[in-house]
């Protein structure tokens, strides 16, 4: 056969592959009447698929330390207790629970009549078996610490759980989430960590896994009988798509349901008739902070007017506007706004460089060889701001800190380093001077090991070896007590402090900003999020899209 | 023929030897340990703790001692369990019997950068021979430009405009993944096309970008053939151009794209992180790039050690083919 001729063929297949097949292609609705149905009543059937840039590892929530593994564990197994969307606890598969007066027992009482997947019952001999396998030491799991408070668990009855903690710990009733209901019958006596379930879970929440086809898709399928009812939307699918601008443009072509958007994306990629017609946007503050840290160590950083002169030189709020588009908020402290343990009335530092300047003299920071930087004993004042690389929002945060502290003299390097080589050569050694990071804020007060002075020996968290005593016995105070009024009292005296003291600069809360299509109905943002009442989401029957495959 | 074969496979086993030791040292000097994901930043994580993890998966041995465990095992051809939260064991990874052929990462990457390379060397050699014997006109410098473009655009951004193009403003063309959501609800004759769909715009940003170098070797090697003195023979004794080009020329100005060939074959299973990720395509690339990202020692170790493998099967192909096309090497004169 000739070159030509071959070429030829290639020509003609890649012609026949565009023409347009007559698949069953959704059709996007072109106004927004189409999706106001009349007939809005709640309705089983659908599918949602989210879009999502990794797949899970592992399905067992307490050997998994990703979120993307979290994230669908979530929809497969339930905890005791639950966050409401006003952060106070409920019971999920606790019905209730009492607490003992000096703090120490905890007794939940449990639901009767939940069935495992498998149509097993769920007893406190579930709950006993995964307390029981969180703390084997055989198990490779990150969340052991708060179970190993536990003096004692004891099955009282099938629906009667207690343990009995060595001191009173606050944190404790939030940790019985569902890290540790594991379906007893199923994994006794076995190597957890290579059990089938590992990718193939028996759960009892409101879905289930139907397929998983790695770096492609998971499929899960509704738990018709779940003990809060049967979900609307009968499967839930991840679809794997690495790349966030793919996965947008798939977003597009109406492939995917939902995902998070990235600044850019929700403020002006999305506004335009199209995505106001088809998809509703949500906002609300994730639980998580970006913030400068500074090193206490560092000679110059020790100064605490240097600290705050650098507050003074930053404005939050441009960061705001400029990295998120405006999609968070400026922070003043380690907790997100609006929620119980955030102090409003703190010290805080509107961008006022002049003042920037008069503190930095005081503290013996001066041009004076007419060089542009500030410099004291001769040596001038410059400094790097370390960050991990691939997180755009950091490295502009970072851009325009640099540019803000050249303005008042401080000259900034900015230095990108791949994770692992990040934390540990240079957090765990303490080789930093500035770096740039963010914490996700677990949805409890409790930062003892952010803050905490016994918390700064290596690989632990408090790595800037904050040290300030008062704030040790507030972060005590507040873990050792159920009472929220006194827990919100240290927690507000803490803010104060730190906002004073300036350890961190707390720069931004970041909004998260998922988009869902408009067909799917009762979506209720609230301080949490959206997808606390997924399984009360519905698709009016008109409107539905994904019919079940038999 | 035989004897030269068994003397190739035998000097490859010290060059293996060395290749995996090497390997596993470096990746062993690079900040971090597979247990990290778990350990690092985590309040809940006490050194206690931190070290039964490292003792559990032999962290805490010497890297030698460590390397002899992974040697010890390799010779059985078990590559072990991958350090991730998963613990699957790497081959099931890298060639997932649970799922069908099509779905497995080898297999994916495979067959992905095989279809382009016989996609790049189909429409590059005829490039490259008729630049060649239309040196300098027109013809060549626009074969030339095109080629060089497609050499110097990023993928990545031909991807995407690609995608907007054919995907979200024609809607032709899916953009992302292997199949579609309705896949599995597909007649036979659908399926398949449903693939060959998916296929279409990742195999021409390979091809587009691959071309550059195979038509300009073929190019240049064609243009030294035709100025050998067989060729002038040939064409002196009155034969016909055609004949002259595809008969005499056209096997030995091959000669040096074999060696190419050759040394591409590890390339096969290597696959690309930035192509899979604009694609979504779940192969090889994506693997080894999160392996490395979480340290995870025998997964690396894995791919490179089947990488280096092929690496020399790939020469001593190479060396059998100019055997076969050349029969100076053959009489081993």
């Amino acid at each position: 056969m000739g070159m030509a001729s071959s070429s030829t063929l290639i020509v003609i297949l890649i012609l026949m592959l565009l023409t347009p097949a007559c698949k069953q292609k959704v059709k996007l609705p072109e106004t927004a009447a189409d999706l106001q149905t009349a007939d809005d009543k709640p309705a089983y059937g659908d599918a949602i698929i989210e879009g999502v840039i990794g797949e899970p590892s592992n399905l067992i929530p307490m050997l998994a330390s990703d979120s993307a593994s979290h994230n669908v564990a979530g929809l497969i197994f339930n905890g005791l207790v639950k966050y409401d969307t006003d952060l106070s606890v409920i019971g999920d598969l606790a019905e209730s629970w009492d607490i003992s007066k000096d703090g120490l027992i905890i007794t939940f009482h449990l639901r009767k009549g939940v069935k495992w997947t498998d149509g097993v019952e769920f007893t406190a001999g579930d709950v006993m078996f995964g307390y029981k396998t969180i703390i084997d030491e055989k198990t490779p799991s990150a969340y052991k610490e708060d179970f190993l408070q536990v003096k004692k668990a004891e099955v009282l009855d099938n629906y009667t759980f207690r343990v009995t903690y060595e001191k009173p710990f606050a944190p404790a009733l939030t940790s019985w989430t569902s890290l540790v209901i594991l379906p007893k019958h199923l994994l006794e006596g076995k190597d957890i960590t290579k059990s089938d379930l590992v990718r193939n879970p028996v759960g009892l929440g409101p879905y289930k896994l139907a397929k998983w086809v790695s770096g492609q898709e998971l499929i899960l399928e509704s738990n018709r009988d779940y003990f809060e009812g049967r979900p609307y939307i009968d499967r839930y699918i991840y679809k794997v798509i690495p790349d966030s601008a793919t996965m947008f443009l798939v977003l597009k072509t109406g492939e995917v349901d939902t995902m998070g958007l990235t600044p850019i994306q929700y403020t002006k990629q999305t506004d335009n008739a199209f995505f106001k017609n088809s998809f509703r946007k949500y906002r609300y503050p994730a639980f998580s902070y970006t913030h400068l840290a500074f090193n206490q160590k560092h000679p110059w950083f020790r100064d605490k007017r240097v600290r705050q002169a650098m507050s003074y030189a930053i404005d939050k709020n441009e960061i705001v506007d400029v990295v998120l588009f405006g999609l968070g908020t400026p922070a003043t402290g380690p907790y997100v706004p609006n929620t119980w343990p955030y102090n409003p009335n703190v010290r805080k530092y509107d961008f006022n460089p002049e003042k920037a300047i008069e503190l930095l003299k005081e503290a013996g920071w001066q041009d004076r060889d007419g060089d542009g930087i500030l410099d004291k004993d001769g040596r001038p004042f410059s400094f790097t701001i370390l960050t991990n690389a691939g997180n755009n929002l950091r490295k502009n945060t970072a851009t325009i800190i640099q540019s803000r502290l050249e303005k008042i003299g401080v000259k900034v390097e900015i230095r990108t380093v791949e994770w692992s080589t990040f934390v540990n050569q240079f957090i765990d050694k303490k080789r930093f001077e500035a770096v740039l990071l963010g914490w996700s804020i677990g949805l409890d007060a409790d930062q003892y090991d952010i803050w905490h002075s016994s918390k700064t020996k290596e690989k632990e968290l408090n790595f800037i070896s904050y040290n300030n005593p008062e704030v040790d016995q507030l972060l005590e105070k507040g873990r050792r007590t159920f009472a929220l009024e006194e827990r919100k009292k240290a927690y507000f005296r803490i803010q104060e402090i730190l906002a004073d003291e300036v350890p961190y600069i707390f720069l931004y809360v970041p909004d998260a900003t998922p988009i869902v299509h408009a067909r799917i109905k009762n979506i209720k943002p609230t301080a949490i999020g959206i997808s606390y009442n997924m399984p009360k989401w519905y698709v009016p029957k008109p409107l539905q899209r994904h019919t079940m495959v038999q | 023929m035989l004897k030269y074969l068994a003397k190739r496979f035998l000097e490859m086993i010290p060059t293996l030897f060395g290749i995996t030791l090497i390997s596993f040292f470096i990746i062993h000097l690079a900040p971090g340990k597979p247990t990290d994901a778990l350990s690092e930043m985590n309040p809940k994580m006490t050194p206690e703790a931190r070290e039964r993890l490292e003792k559990l998966y032999n962290l805490d041995k010497p890297v030698i001692v460590q390397y002899g465990m992974w040697l010890k095992r390799i010779v059985k051809l078990d590559f072990g369990e991958s350090f991730s939260m998963d613990r699957r064991p790497v081959m099931q990874k890298i060639w997932d019997t649970k799922q069908p052929l099509l779905e497995r990462r080898l297999f994916i990457t495979f067959m992905l950068n095989l279809i382009a390379m016989i996609i790049i060397l189909a429409i590059a050699i005829p490039i490259g021979i008729s630049s060649a014997t239309h040196q300098n006109t027109l013809y060549d410098k626009i074969t030339t430009t095109t080629v060089f473009l497609g050499f110097a655009m990023p993928s990545f951004w031909l991807a995407l405009l690609l995608m907007m193009l054919f995907g979200v403003y024609l809607d032709w063309l899916p953009i992302s993944g292997l199949k579609s959501m309705s896949y599995d609800s597909l007649s036979v004759g659908g399926k398949v096309l449903d693939r060959l769909k998916h296929l279409v715009l990742p195999m021409f940003v390979a091809a587009f970008g691959g071309l550059a170098a195979d038509s300009r070797y073929m190019r240049s090697s064609m243009l030294e053939v035709v100025r050998q003195d067989y060729v002038t023979v040939a064409r002196a004794k009155g034969l016909p151009e055609k004949t002259v080009i595809y008969r005499h020329a056209f096997r030995n100005a091959l000669l040096p794209l074999i060696t190419l060939v050759g040394l591409s074959v590890p390339g096969l299973i290597g696959g690309s992180v930035i192509f899979e990720n604009i694609f979504g395509i779940p192969g090889m690339g994506q693997l080894f790039f999160n392996g490395v990202m979480t340290r995870d020692y025998s997964l690396i170790m894995a791919i490179l050690t089947i990488g280096a493998f092929l690496t020399l099967i790939g020469n001593l192909l190479a060396d059998i083919g100019y055997m076969f096309a050349d029969p100076r090497i053959r009489t081993g004169r």
